[in-house]
């Protein structure tokens, strides 16, 4: 956004010029002035107040003014507040400018429409349920205005169709803008009444309280992203091989979820099932997950304690709830032969089986400190082969679905590196290392599908199962 | 036991109250019934809508200020009204009865305090303002005055709220009342004024328009009242969230079971006794939970996670450690700060700091000292080197240890 397109600086150049225009007539208004500059003032305070940039926008007084004022005279009340506050993004003046047009616009048509209607008769003869009509035109013609002015915005800049862009920001914004328009109803009536400005001003408590909770919701929403990634870095530094793997997992189980049409609530939760599935490995010793060489029975069995570890770690957090259980089984295997509890087939829950789906992939298909990554097509043969003995056939056919569609570029926040190229177009040279550390790995990405038929997925099964453990895969060997 | 009077006569009061105002409605009939009913929908929409969480604060914000404006309720789009105050306890009653149904069915009914608390307040703004305007003293009050006496009416209402919310838990807890109130008045910050506001706004706006003001005002507080569900939730989610990192040092063996909660619980009570206030006990609270969470950065597990026995720079070490992981969490940079000071010498130390020390050390003394372990960790404690634990904070946990059954390492 730092380059701003020559058409949308001559877009915002219009669209101050046609503001201009609606104010011209202002010095022949004949209009309560020092009501203006309260209002004004008012807009402009509750901006300054405004929590940050989370809380959206503050519409009852800007909606007040339309009830209350002649058009130009109501077009002028969002000028002070829209030119002074910061936005926080660049171009700074431009988008001042842009956002102090378009809102007088936006007041200015509104108005008009409300004084066309004689709503204005309405308000100061307080003639309910009359008012409510003009007002409701008003508000509809006002929210019209700032989809359609924003939408042509985004066209210019984004690319994207303005039509669409204008019904998307219509849609979204209609409902709480007619919130608004109830409050800015009210005030404007009780302006008017003899209980004067006073008692209009006690209206804007309970929306200023509204806005409040809202940004405090998106406070704390953001808080608890932070510890959810705090509990999965813990991991990842204990584990050192697996650095953003957990989100990335999370990213794909997201895809596979999608994929299968699951309902947003539940892909939300298979994201946070996906990010938290090794969380029981911070139970497990430091020394353990970072041993190299191979693994004793016994210390197998505490690693494969994992899952039940982060189980009980999140049996408190109540959202999760069908997440717990994906962190408790996504290493079952289909044939039952997985652990901790040996289920098979449909006894595994079906984000369990995601999970498993997911994590075997991001597992195969990023660069680890003893092999190199296989690159997504191979990942996704192997899974298809070990498919029905391990993974679900349905998950494997989904991920490989939404590869094709969407790709696989995962965006990870935590790692401090640019992550390193997982989709490489040609198959990868084998590093020089990874010969004596894993002869399997490198003879896949050279030879893209070698039949196994004597053992049932082991490569797979050593992927997703022992991912980060490369000690732990040359003891199975 | 002067204290538990206290609440009980506060719910006497309360049903006396209520019978009183069923009995006389019953018996002179409603006046204006089209504005009893309107209101009573509002306040049992309100009712309906409630929602029910741990911290919260006034769980139906829509019903308190659809009640209170009735209470204030002067006239009805120009005519004057004629409801007495024993009419108005007796909608408000009625309707938040009704309201409560689903909930109760649900098992997670309003409880008898908060009813009592409801009708005692409605009682008292009634009171205040119905027989006054009913001689008209009021005509004097024109236009705005009139206005902000309604706004001081409602704040004298919320200061007789906060009294009378103060008293349950203080009967229950032992707890003094005074901080009790404080943190009540506090508390009244947040939604407070709006509630205050809309109930002045309603009452004001159907001297206006009439009836119809009450669902346009209704809709913006719907609203209000969803998004602070919503901050409720997501609160919620957050604290169990951080409960689970503190778990996990639990679940890897470096500290034993219930060990980050039974020190949150308790730095909490010690932080109450010296007078922190509401936000300061919760980054105690949170701090507490994780102070155990550098251990996860060791290698190898310090023995029954016995911090408490360990060179101080090996204290120090772990607490650095501590302190960096909850730096990354998000949970806030004064948590961090006590985590990470907790080894100090206490002189140095923050007071939330300071508490988390001693009572980390007083849970893990008392669990190895066996049946009667608490006075032998108390007294440790008191003879320990002066460097280590405050004696302020010490006497408070004494004090505190007197007078609850908080659960105890050994049993709990």
């Amino acid at each position: 956004m730092e380059a701003v397109p020559l058409r949308a600086r001559a877009y915002v150049a219009c669209a101050v010029l046609a503001a201009l225009v609606c104010l011209l007539p202002l010095p022949a208004t004949h209009a309560p002035w020092w009501v203006v500059a309260l209002l004004a003032a008012l807009y402009a305070g509750c901006k300054r107040l405004a929590p940050r940039q989370l809380a959206g926008p503050f519409y009852p007084v800007l909606l007040a003014a339309v009830f209350l004022l002649p058009p130009p005279a109501a077009a002028c009340v969002p000028l002070p507040g829209a030119l002074l506050a910061r936005t926080g993004q660049r171009p700074e003046a431009l988008r001042r400018l842009w956002r102090a047009a378009q809102l007088a616009l936006a007041v200015w048509a509104a108005a008009r429409t409300h004084w066309e209607l004689g709503g204005r008769d309405a308000v100061v003869a307080s003639d309910f349920p009359y008012a409510l009509l003009p007002a409701a035109v008003a508000v509809l013609v006002f929210c019209l205005v700032l989809s359609a002015l924003d939408g042509g915005v985004r066209a210019l800049t984004e690319r994207v169709g303005a039509l669409r862009a204008s019904r998307e920001l219509f849609a979204r914004s209609l409902a709480p803008v007619a919130v608004h328009g109830l409050a800015g109803l009210m005030m404007a009536v009780l302006w008017r009444s003899r209980y004067g400005p006073v008692a209009a001003l006690l209206v804007l408590l309970p929306m200023y309280v509204t806005w409040w909770a809202y940004a405090q919701y998106h406070r704390e929403r953001a808080a608890h992203q932070a510890t959810i990634r705090a509990l999965v870095q813990a991991v990842d530094i204990k584990d050192g091989y697996t650095r953003g793997h957990s989100e990335r997992v999370g990213q794909a189980s997201v895809l596979i979820a999608r994929e299968l049409g699951m309902a947003d609530e539940r892909v939300e939760v298979l994201r946070f099932a996906g990010i938290l599935h090794d969380v029981g490995k911070l139970g497990v010793p430091t020394r353990l997950l970072r041993k190299d060489g191979p693994l004793t029975p016994e210390e197998r069995r505490v690693i494969e304690l994992h899952p039940e570890y982060g189980h009980e770690m999140v049996r408190g957090i109540s959202f999760l709830d069908e997440a717990r259980a994906a962190i408790l089984h996504h290493h079952e295997r289909l044939d039952g032969s997985g652990y901790p509890y040996g289920l098979s087939g449909g006894q595994i829950p079906e984000c369990a089986r995601v999970v498993a789906v997911a994590d075997a992939f991001d597992a195969m298909t990023s660069t680890r400190s003893y092999r190199r990554a296989r690159p997504v097509g191979a990942a996704l043969a192997e899974l298809e082969r070990c498919a029905g003995a391990q993974f679900d056939p349905r998950m494997v056919t989904a991920l490989t679905r939404a590869v094709d569609r969407h790709g696989w570029r995962p965006s990870v926040t935590a790692d401090p590196a640019p992550p390193p190229p997982r989709t490489p177009a040609t198959p990868p040279v084998p590093p020089p290392a990874a010969d004596d550390q894993d002869d399997r790995t490198p003879q896949h990405s050279q030879h893209p599908q070698p039949p196994h038929p004597a053992s049932p997925g082991p490569e797979a099964e050593s992927e997703a199962e022992a991912g980060s453990e490369p000690g732990r895969r040359r003891a199975r060997r | 036991m002067r204290e538990c009077r206290l609440a009980d006569l506060i719910r006497g009061a309360a049903l006396l109250v209520a019978l009183l105002s069923l009995g006389v409605t019953l018996w002179s009939g409603l006046a204006e019934r089209g504005t009893a009913l309107a209101f009573g929908v509002l306040v049992l929409v309100g009712e309906l809508t409630r929602w029910t969480g741990e911290h919260v604060r006034e769980a139906a914000p829509l019903g308190a200020a659809g009640a209170l404006s009735y209470a204030l309720l002067g006239e009805n789009a120009g005519h004057t009204g004629h409801h007495s105050v024993f009419q108005v306890v007796a909608v408000v009653l009625g309707a938040a009865l009704l309201g409560s149904v689903p909930h109760i069915a649900c098992g997670r009914g309003p409880t008898l305090d908060h009813l009592a608390r409801r009708v005692l307040t409605v009682f008292f703004a009634a009171v205040c303002f119905q027989p006054l305007y009913g001689e008209g003293a009021f005509r004097g009050w024109v236009g705005p005055a009139y206005a902000l006496l309604l706004v001081a009416l409602l704040v004298l209402t919320a200061l007789c709220g906060a009294v009378l919310a103060a008293a349950p838990p203080h009967c229950r807890t032992r707890w003094p009342f005074g901080p009790l109130l404080r943190e009540e008045l506090r508390g009244l910050v947040g939604i407070g004024p709006a509630v205050c506001a809309t109930g002045a706004v309603m009452a004001l706006a159907v001297a206006v328009v009439g009836l119809w003001a009450l669902p346009v005002l209704a809709l913006p507080l719907l609203l209000a009242q969803l998004s602070l569900r919503r901050y409720a939730a997501v609160r919620d989610t957050y604290r169990q969230t951080i409960a689970s990192l503190a778990r996990a040092t639990e679940v890897a063996g470096y500290t034993p079971a219930g060990h980050a909660r039974r020190v949150a619980a308790l730095s909490r009570a010690v932080g109450r006794e010296l007078g922190l206030t509401e936000p300061e006990l919760t980054v105690l609270e949170h701090a507490a939970l994780m102070h155990d969470i550098g251990q996860l950065s060791l290698v190898d597990p310090v023995p029954a996670g016995a911090t408490a026995d360990l060179p101080a720079e090996e204290q120090r070490r772990i607490a650095l450690l501590g302190g960096a992981v909850v730096r990354q969490s998000g949970v806030g940079t004064e948590v961090a700060v006590v985590v990470e000071r907790q080894a100090d010498p206490c002189p140095e130390q923050p007071l939330p700091a300071r508490i988390v020390r001693a009572v980390n050390a007083y849970d893990e003394k008392a669990r190895h000292a066996g049946p009667g372990g608490p006075l032998t960790a108390l007294e440790e404690l008191r003879l320990a080197p002066a460097d280590d634990y405050a004696p302020e904070v010490v006497e408070a946990l004494a004090r505190v240890l007197a007078r609850e059954s908080l659960p105890s390492p050994v049993t709990g």
